[in-house]
């Protein structure tokens, strides 16, 4: 359940960003959660739920965009996306390759903020 | 009132790392080379650990801090290699988070130690997103765990910079497929060293320990050709002092 740290993590950042731009809510947010991050979705709006209440981000949306796992090949000096497994073979020639271009994301990407009611300044 | 999107592009962890990082940079500093261990529980890193310690300890000055939900056995165990070793109890937490190690060694000069070892709590799944400013981490896999446990767990494994197949004293008994477990780790982890011990029998015992000083040596050798800190990494945390509160750096380096 490390969901629940990373959901306590995000609504913290959120808190603080939201601060910052002097906005008391937070309508959505949007992140975008690498395949191979190793985090389940459903456990994160879990765990985001609970962590949400009596913060900005209470009853807010988490939209939650998975990014592929990519990989680039040195042999065939190509990029290419691996779609169910996870093992590192290049899908041209069959050969391992070491390195991840996507998939590792765990990102804040957008806020979907509402304005203080009393906007100062 | 309209609501207003703002585009942002930030780390979720990104908190854990900036305090991860300002302590790999007390660790180069200091010239303190830290390594982790992650598996999952049972796979034997306290006596594969125990016996690193009471090995490097007689020529090396050397410590350890271990991670557990409960209980401080594994601390006791790992004192009795003779090294100082803290335990930080996790309560509920699955993971090490970079604030725990950087509160454990509060009060320790790390000026004072050669080596630092960081036991996570044992779970192939939950510490993969923390970096606790480590040099090296390193998975264990047991021969008793099967060979296909690799294939199970890519994403831990993607963030490991070597793997040691533990317990090797036990393959015969549990018919463990050397071949396939190594085809298996080179499929999810390709080109990643790996090493085959037994803390028990003491087999493989002496390329892990010269693994872990050309480790050392490499480390200490970056250290001293960069300055600890670059212009570009000082800005950088300059501009994050504004916006989290800096980590105790003093703290942690005297």
């Amino acid at each position: 359940m490390h969901e629940l740290s990373i959901a306590q993590s995000l609504i913290e950042l959120v808190e603080e960003t939201a601060a910052q731009a002097g906005a008391a809510r937070v309508k959505t947010l949007t992140i975008q959660i690498g395949a191979l991050a190793g985090v389940v979705k459903e456990s994160l709006w879990f765990s985001f739920e609970l962590a949400a209440e009596g913060t900005c981000c209470a009853g807010a949306k988490l939209q939650i965009n998975v990014i592929p796992v990519s990989i680039f090949c040195d042999r065939c000096e190509q990029a290419s996306q691996l779609n169910d497994v996870y093992v590192q073979i290049c899908p041209r020639c069959g050969m391992p390759a070491a390195k991840i271009l996507t998939g590792l994301e765990l990102d804040l990407v957008s806020l979907e903020l509402e304005p203080h009611a009393t906007a100062h300044s | 009132m309209q609501p207003r999107i703002l585009e942002l592009r930030t780390k979720i962890l990104k908190k854990n790392d900036e305090l991860a990082r300002a302590l790999r940079s007390d660790f180069d500093r200091a010239g303190l080379f830290s390594t982790s261990l992650v598996s999952s529980p049972g796979s034997g890193k306290t006596e594969l650990l125990t016996k690193t310690l009471a090995a490097l300890h007689k020529t090396h000055r050397v410590a350890a801090i271990v991670g557990d939900l409960a209980t401080d056995n594994d601390a006791v165990r790992l004192s009795a290699s003779g090294a100082p070793a803290r335990q930080i109890l996790t309560g509920t937490m699955c993971h090490l988070e970079a604030d725990m190690v950087r509160d454990a060694l509060a009060t320790w000069s790390l000026t004072d130690y050669d080596f630092l070892f960081i036991e996570n709590v044992g779970n192939l799944v939950c510490p993969s997103s923390w970096d606790l400013g480590e040099a090296l981490r390193v998975l264990l896999f047991s021969v008793t765990e099967g060979e296909d446990k690799p294939l199970k767990y890519p994403t831990l494994i993607n963030t490991v910079d070597v793997v040691v197949i533990s317990k090797i004293d036990l393959a015969t008994a549990v018919e463990f497929k050397r071949e396939q477990a190594l085809a298996n780790i080179q499929a999810v982890r390709p080109g990643v060293p790996v090493l085959e011990v037994s803390a028990k029998t003491g087999e493989g015992l002496t390329e892990w320990y010269n693994f872990l000083q050309s480790r050392r040596s490499a480390f200490l050798d970056a250290a001293r050709r960069q300055p600890a800190t670059s212009a570009a990494e000082s800005a950088d945390l300059i501009q994050d002092a504004a916006a989290v509160p800096p980590p105790s750096a003093a703290a942690i380096s005297s």
